[in-house]
């Protein structure tokens, strides 16, 4: 039976050589090797979710009056698409479980992506001859946070607006082209004309899933390719030869158990945990906003660096360079991802390192990345923190003001502390290993000496 | 007990083994997977954990079916969910202890291809031999190329009116135009209250109309004594009610809350409060940034009262409404 199977096929294909090889690929054994994984099976929930919700959507901002079967809103009036997205809630069949899977989906998919970019970074995987590997996988991250704010904004509910407003606003304010570039992209000024949302959706539905699709497949082709690294588990882990568990059997029945582990879980929270409940927040307006008001995780830290901006355009004369919304908004995401980008050629500057490296370092082993990874970390953190002090001012009655000064300070000092204190650690956890090795080396000595 | 259960599996891998032994007798000496003993309690585990996977597959579309149960939305997400951990525990178990799994080692692969390289370069330059104007020859390929692809993206100039931001200066506002609420009812000054706000439109738009930014207004009214207008806004009020534009002038969104002292006299002075970035603009001073990113004042449109009553706009705002840009201090919408 089997052995028809892969002859049916290989007569067909000539493919079984390749399969053989695939079946044999090894892959090293590390608990953190499967963020990536998780990454790509949220993907696969995130496609298939929807491509279901494409056939309920309407991509369209006409504004019609609601008469569905959601009493409160009964009578208001609201965009097609935002109507149509109360109708997957609430009258679709399982429509309600495909959208919060989705969102969900959504969620953890940009989380997989950001904690599997501190294992690639903290253990140095994006060394010689895996650069290709890691920018490409930076990029599908920026992919991903556009992807998902797009996805959040189409559904034109009272928060994605707001959301639409402030992304537009941020291109607005980008020096000498902001206003050009979003009359260009909106078709007019904010809301946009009806040309937006067709846009948009077209966006978010075909033209970004198929780059990130690409960019996914050859990622994990260059990491075929070059093979996966590895840590130093034993004293014979070399450069020169990987040790892992095959393909098959071993890899294909864990791996395809966190495929349908993650699917499972998303699910779960897709229909045990409410997301976005679009129906209480109502349609969008311009001229309506609603206080209390926090994006999806992955966009916390734009709102924190937003918030924390004291509050100043850069003027000369009548000529507005640098409106506010850019700083918080452009250019500290452009700083973040253009210090992922250069990270790999300021190492090699600084080092001097251009080897090949296929073995994974410790955090400790590079006690300065570890530090500079953690200062950064920090840093993002420590904004992101801050795009939640009006809650906190709300839950502990800590004035938002005197918030807002003290984070001020503390982005500028914090990150530096941290990345002193993980230096420090490292070099801490390095001397007790030596001094552990030395002790070890010394009584085997002695006990030579004894006998 | 357990000795009996060990005597048991072995007696069964034995079995199972001699049967297959006895079909192919060259069959395990030459074996890829090494062969270890089977684990029935885990093989009956993974059979246990497929039903499962199976069971609740089949709740789901039984859920679906039945429209009278209540809780849908969870139950679907409930039952697709624990199919899909019922499967994938399954594997895991499948992978852990039933399929033999070895660490191998392989060589990683050669870190570059010299003789490729060698080959595949020469392939390039030897193709190339018969052409003898080089420099002229890769002149023409890049404008041949970076032409067609200037070409190819051009259409996509027909989204947006990229070289015209006029579509950003001007509002619905005229001389004259009388407030209305959202049901498109006029305000009279008596309806506005202090320590109130309201939001107000001009007269005669459209609900589509309405979306624009230089439309949405807030009213509020102060005591006369509490105004402090700078002198380009004086009389910009209508008897201590003030309007001004319900766009924050940091990030687009609208101002919906109105910030005044209710019981101390110490309390900050009444402000609006933009609840996307905080931005907070003084009401009394025509609108200036007291705390928050924004960069700019909240534009402020002046009012009057009619003989009858009513509010009416008395000109157009007295600066660019919305969100910054280049041009948002050069031109004044017109009056």
């Amino acid at each position: 039976m089997i052995r028809r199977a892969v002859r049916f096929l290989d007569t067909r294909t000539a493919s079984t050589p390749l399969l053989r090889k695939t079946l044999r690929y090894l892959f090293p054994d590390h608990w953190s090797f499967l963020l990536g994984e998780v990454a790509l099976y949220a993907f696969m929930v995130l496609v298939a979710t929807g491509i279901y919700l494409t056939f309920f959507f309407v991509d369209s901002t006409h504004q019609v009056v609601y008469h569905g079967s959601y009493a409160p809103l009964r009578g208001q009036h609201m965009s097609e698409a935002y109507a149509s997205v109360v109708n997957i809630s609430t009258s679709v069949k399982a429509g309600l479980l495909i959208r919060q899977t989705h969102h969900w989906a959504a969620n953890v998919f940009v989380a997989a992506i950001v904690l599997h970019l501190f294992r690639i970074f903290f253990t140095g995987a994006y060394r010689k001859p895996r650069g290709l590997i890691y920018f490409i996988g930076v990029t599908m991250l920026m992919l991903a946070l556009l992807e998902a704010y797009m996805g959040y904004s189409m559904v034109d509910d009272l928060l994605s607006g707001m959301g639409l407003a402030i992304g537009y606003s941020v291109g607005l304010s980008l020096p000498f082209v902001g206003a050009n570039l979003m009359a260009w992209l909106f078709h007019g000024p904010f809301p946009g004309q009806a040309a937006l949302w067709p846009r948009m959706y077209i966006a978010h539905v075909l033209l970004f899933p198929i780059l990130i699709g690409v960019l996914l497949t050859a990622h994990l082709l260059l990491v075929a390719l070059r093979h996966h690294t590895q840590f130093r588990t034993t004293s014979s882990t070399s450069e020169h030869a990987v040790r892992g568990v095959p393909t098959w059997p071993g890899q294909a029945p864990r791996s395809l158990g966190l495929l349908f582990g993650t699917a499972g879980v998303l699910f779960l929270l897709g229909g045990l945990v409410q997301i976005n409940p679009i129906w209480l927040w109502g349609p969008y307006h311009t001229y309506l906003s609603t206080n209390g008001a926090q994006p999806d995780w992955y966009l916390g830290w734009l709102i924190g660096g937003l918030r924390l901006m004291p509050g100043f355009d850069v003027v000369i004369g009548k000529y507005t360079l640098v409106p506010n919304p850019f700083w918080g908004g452009a250019a500290f995401p452009l700083v973040v991802f253009g210090f992922l980008y250069l990270w790999p050629w300021i190492e090699r500057k600084v080092t001097g390192d251009t080897a090949y490296h296929n073995l994974l370092e410790r955090p400790r082993d590079n006690p300065l990345r570890t530090a500079i990874g953690v200062g950064m970390a920090a840093w993002v953190l420590l904004v992101f923190i801050a795009g939640s002090s009006d809650r906190v001012d709300v839950w502990l009655d800590v004035s938002y003001a005197k918030q807002i000064d003290v984070y001020r300070v503390l982005v500028f000092v914090l990150p530096l502390v941290v990345a002193a204190i993980a230096y420090r650690v490292c070099e801490e956890l390095r001397e007790g290993e030596r001094v552990a090795h030395d002790q070890h080396e010394a009584e085997a000595e002695a006990r030579l000496a004894r006998t | 007990m357990r000795r009996a259960l060990d005597a048991i599996v072995s007696a069964v891998v034995l079995a199972l083994g001699r049967r297959r032994r006895r079909r192919r007798p060259s069959k395990d000496a030459e074996r890829i997977v090494p062969k270890l003993p089977s684990d029935l309690g885990a093989e009956s585990l993974v059979l246990a954990l497929l039903f499962l996977t199976a069971v609740f597959a089949v709740g789901f579309i039984v859920v679906y079916a039945v429209d009278s149960l209540p809780d849908h939305t969870q139950l679907l997400g409930a039952t697709i969910g624990l199919s899909l951990l019922c499967l994938a525990a399954a594997l895991i178990i499948v992978a852990h202890r039933l399929i033999v799994t070895e660490e191998l080692v392989e060589p990683y692969p050669p870190r570059e291809h010299p003789y490729e390289q060698e080959l595949v370069a020469k392939l390039v330059e030897e193709s190339g031999d018969r052409i003898t104007r080089k420099r002229f020859f890769k002149l023409g390929l890049g404008a041949a190329g970076g032409t067609l692809g200037l070409a190819a993206i051009t259409p996509a100039l027909s989204f947006g009116p990229l070289f015209q931001t006029k579509y950003f200066r001007g509002t619905p506002w005229r001389k004259g135009v009388r407030l209305v609420d959202e049901d498109f009812r006029p305000y009279r000054a008596s309806d506005i209250e202090e320590k109130d706000f309201y939001t107000a439109f001009p007269e005669g738009l459209s609900l589509d109309a309405r979306e624009e930014l230089g439309a949405p207004v807030v009213l509020v009214r102060l005591p006369l004594d509490q105004l402090r207008l700078p002198p380009r806004l004086h009389g910009y009020d209508a008897a201590g009610i003030l309007a001004y534009s319900k766009i924050c002038t940091h990030a687009g969104c609208a101002i919906s809350l109105y910030r005044t002292p209710l019981f101390q006299p110490d309390e900050p002075r009444p402000a609006l409060v933009c609840p996307c970035h905080y931005s907070t603009f003084d009401v009394a001073d025509g609108g200036s940034v007291v705390f928050g990113p924004a960069g700019r004042p909240l534009p402020m449109l002046p009012l009057t009262i009619d003989g009858k009553g009513f509010l009416r706009a008395a000109g157009n705002f007295d600066g660019e409404v919305g969100p910054g840009w280049w041009g948002t201090r050069i031109w004044k919408p017109n009056p």
